[in-house]
């Protein structure tokens, strides 16, 4: 499903990602862990088309096609969805608004039709259980004066409106209480499919508790360093990132 | 002093209309009452004396209106005989919205078939002001000039000097007008033309009422307006003001609203700026009596090379009165915008709230505004705010909005209409505002470029 080769990333002149590789294949689970400032959010960025982000060598293919020839929003018209580590608020936007131009936009792309009012209210109301998301939140502008917890709940409620074929879980953990956390990701659970694929972003073992991986890897200063099945997020947990990064650096 | 080129340009337009209103003097004062008479040459005097403001004046500073002026320009003291079906011509389509329709074609009440000022059972008056000088000359004249001063106000002046007619509104004491009156200044002509009319409105105490003033250009000639709106709010009166502009590229809009404020009046007045070539809105409010609040909005957009500049002064003469004003304006291409706001606390007004916004977004390198906040307190005991901000769209919201599938062009609109919301939302009349954001959103879509809702199609 994801291919991604040799990549490299600069922002703003710096070298970020010096060469990462990567295939998810549909069906799984990866994570992606590793100490702050490895990368894993460029990552992220770089896989959604964020405008301020250089590539500098490497390929990105989805689905066969080539990422870097896509603008952001036809990235998520084929598929791809980033649930944001900072969910960003946008005062007199509405939730209702936003979700249902996003909706119909995707569908225009495929071809298909807008989807009717009431279609589209069913289909809020049905995903809202999924992640036990507040009614109230979706009567307000897009993330306004949402808390944390919220504003990650409401990434993984437009997850299962939008349906994608592969989702980026950018640090959706971070500053979840132990609640939040379980819902969030029973929300990920429910969605995850044979005909999908999941990338978790996370720098924290417990997530993977609730959501078991296929790989594991170890991003560390903008290279995978290691890989492995759901064992090493344990390790990981247990030891800290230090003997990773005194391999590494030792083999430098 | 030096005479500079300019200001000697300036000179000779100011004979010119010096000229133009001896040469007039007859037809445009034919009708006038005696006191009325007396106005105009006072006004003249004004007129002449302070002269037309000079490009170094602070107060006109980035509207320079010389050129349009000084331009070929057609005047008409009395009304032109234009027969048209107005509901052919043009179609004021705001659903739900039963208003009392008020035409005013070129400057003069447009009344065919019906009487030119209209008594309702309630007291209430409306209709042609130049026929409410002689069939209520007391009320007029108590009104007629109290408000807009002459001195030092060149703009004011002219009009003083030149209208000869416009809309009168007066509703008496105790009285809630049920439906919104609504003024609509349509321009038509085949050669270019100025046009100087003057709306007196009147509210007594404990009254309430809705007023939407609607500027169109109905053919494509360039249109200079000069337009007085006097109004006056009793005590506990409650008047809700809005102006909606609507003219083309190719005309030149001068507003001059004074309005004064009795004890614990409520006013709140909107100036929605859709299209228009060069727009000057000068908005003068004095809270003249104690416990009065006022609200006044503003929103602007501008593209091609439009220009629209919002001057206000709000006067707090007297304690405990509340002002806020809250302008906004999104400017496109090399489209120029201003906004200077005064809020002007007086000595004696203690305990006053006054606060002023005004956020503006440029969506390119060669669009520019002016914002400039004044701010003059010789009271005390106040509270007292003003910010002003110049930003482009915010990119993380705009990559937020793409990352779900919704192309840039939409994503930009999305934030361009929430931006807007702001003010419109604050619009009362529900109709009414479904109606602006439906226009706004036109607008910014670029669907605006002909006059909405018109039948003749003026080239943009």
């Amino acid at each position: 499903m994801l291919q991604i080769k040799d990549l490299r990333v600069s922002i703003d002149g710096k070298e970020i990602l010096k060469g990462i590789n990567l295939s998810v294949k549909t069906g799984e689970v990866h994570a992606i862990m590793g100490p702050n400032g490895s990368g894993k959010s460029t990552l992220a960025s770089a896989l959604a088309g964020q405008d301020y982000i250089q590539i500098t060598s490497g390929k990105m293919f989805y689905e066969g096609k080539d990422l870097t020839e896509l603008s952001p929003e036809d990235r998520a018209r084929e598929g791809i969805f980033l649930g944001f580590q900072y969910p960003v608020e946008i005062p007199g936007v509405s939730m209702v608004n936003f979700l249902r131009t996003s909706i119909n936009s995707i569908r225009k792309y495929r071809n298909q039709e807008p989807m009717s009012a009431g279609d589209f209210l069913k289909l809020m109301r049905e995903k809202k259980n999924i992640v036990e998301i507040d009614s109230d939140l979706t009567n307000r502008s897009v993330n306004e004066g949402f808390s944390g917890g919220e504003k990650k709940k409401n990434e993984i409620f437009q997850m299962a409106l939008l349906e994608p074929r592969l989702a980026i879980l950018d640090e959706t953990d971070s500053g979840l209480d132990i609640d939040a956390l379980r819902i969030v990701s029973k929300g990920v659970n429910k969605l995850r499919s044979p005909e999908n694929a999941t990338i978790i972003i996370t720098h924290y073992q417990r997530l993977l508790e609730y959501i078991i991986p296929d790989v594991v890897h170890v991003l560390y200063k903008g290279r995978i360093v290691k890989s492995g099945d759901k064992s090493l997020a344990k390790e990981l947990e247990e030891h800290g990132y230090d003997w990773i990064k005194q391999e590494v650096d030792a083999n430098a | 002093m030096v005479t500079t080129g300019l200001n000697r340009r300036w000179m000779q337009t100011l004979d010119k209309y010096l000229e133009l209103y001896q040469n007039n003097r007859e037809q445009i004062g034919r009708d006038d009452p005696p006191f009325l008479k007396k106005q105009r040459e006072l006004a003249i005097a004004a007129f002449r004396q302070a002269g037309f403001p000079e490009r170094k004046e602070e107060r006109y500073k980035y509207t320079h209106l010389e050129p349009v002026f000084d331009g070929e320009l057609n005047f008409e003291f009395k009304p032109r005989q234009i027969f048209f079906d107005g509901d052919d011509l043009f179609r004021c389509d705001v659903p739900q919205l039963d208003s009392i329709v008020l035409t005013v074609l070129n400057g003069f009440y447009y009344h065919p078939g019906t009487e030119p000022l209209t008594l309702m059972d309630n007291g209430v008056i409306y209709g042609s002001l130049m026929e409410a000088m002689h069939q209520y000359p007391d009320l007029v004249e108590r009104h007629l000039g109290r408000n807009a001063s002459n001195e030092n106000e060149p703009f004011v002046a002219l009009n003083t000097a030149f209208s000869r007619d416009g809309i009168f509104l007066y509703v008496p004491k105790g009285t809630h007008l049920d439906k919104p009156v609504q003024i609509i200044n349509l321009l038509l002509s085949d050669k270019s033309q100025m046009v100087q009319h003057r709306n007196l409105i009147v509210l007594e105490d404990s009254t309430e009422a809705e007023v939407i003033i609607c500027d169109h250009t109905l053919s494509s000639q360039m249109f200079l307006t000069n337009s007085v709106t006097e109004v006056f709010t009793g005590e506990n009166a409650n008047l809700d003001l809005l102006r909606l502009q609507n003219e083309h590229n190719n005309s030149c809009q001068v507003t001059n609203t004074w309005i004064s404020q009795e004890r614990d009046s409520h006013l709140q007045h909107g100036t929605i700026t859709l299209h228009g070539g060069i727009v000057r809105n000068n908005l003068r409010i004095n809270m003249k009596g104690e416990g009065s609040e006022t609200y006044a909005l503003g929103l602007f957009l501008t593209d091609k090379m439009q220009h629209v500049d919002n001057y206000t002064i709000i006067d707090h003469s007297k304690p405990h009165c509340t002002s806020n004003q809250f302008y906004k304006g999104v400017l496109d291409d090399s489209s120029t915008g201003a906004f200077s706001g005064m809020i002007h606390v007086h000595r004696d007004a203690q305990k006053t709230e006054a606060f002023q916004t005004n956020n503006n977004i440029l969506l390119t390198d060669t669009a520019r505004i002016q914002s400039k906040p004044r701010l003059e307190i010789y009271a005390d005991d106040v509270k007292c705010s003003h910010g002003a901000t110049v930003g482009q769209l915010d990119e993380d919201a705009l990559f937020y909005l793409q990352s779900r599938g919704i192309p840039k062009a939409d994503s930009r609109l999305m934030l361009m209409d929430a931006f807007t919301w702001d003010v419109v939302s604050k619009i009362k009349q529900h109709s009414l505002q479904e109606r602006i954001t439906e226009l706004v959103a036109k607008r910014l879509r670029g669907e605006l470029s002909r006059c909405n809702n018109c039948a003749m199609r003026c080239e943009d």
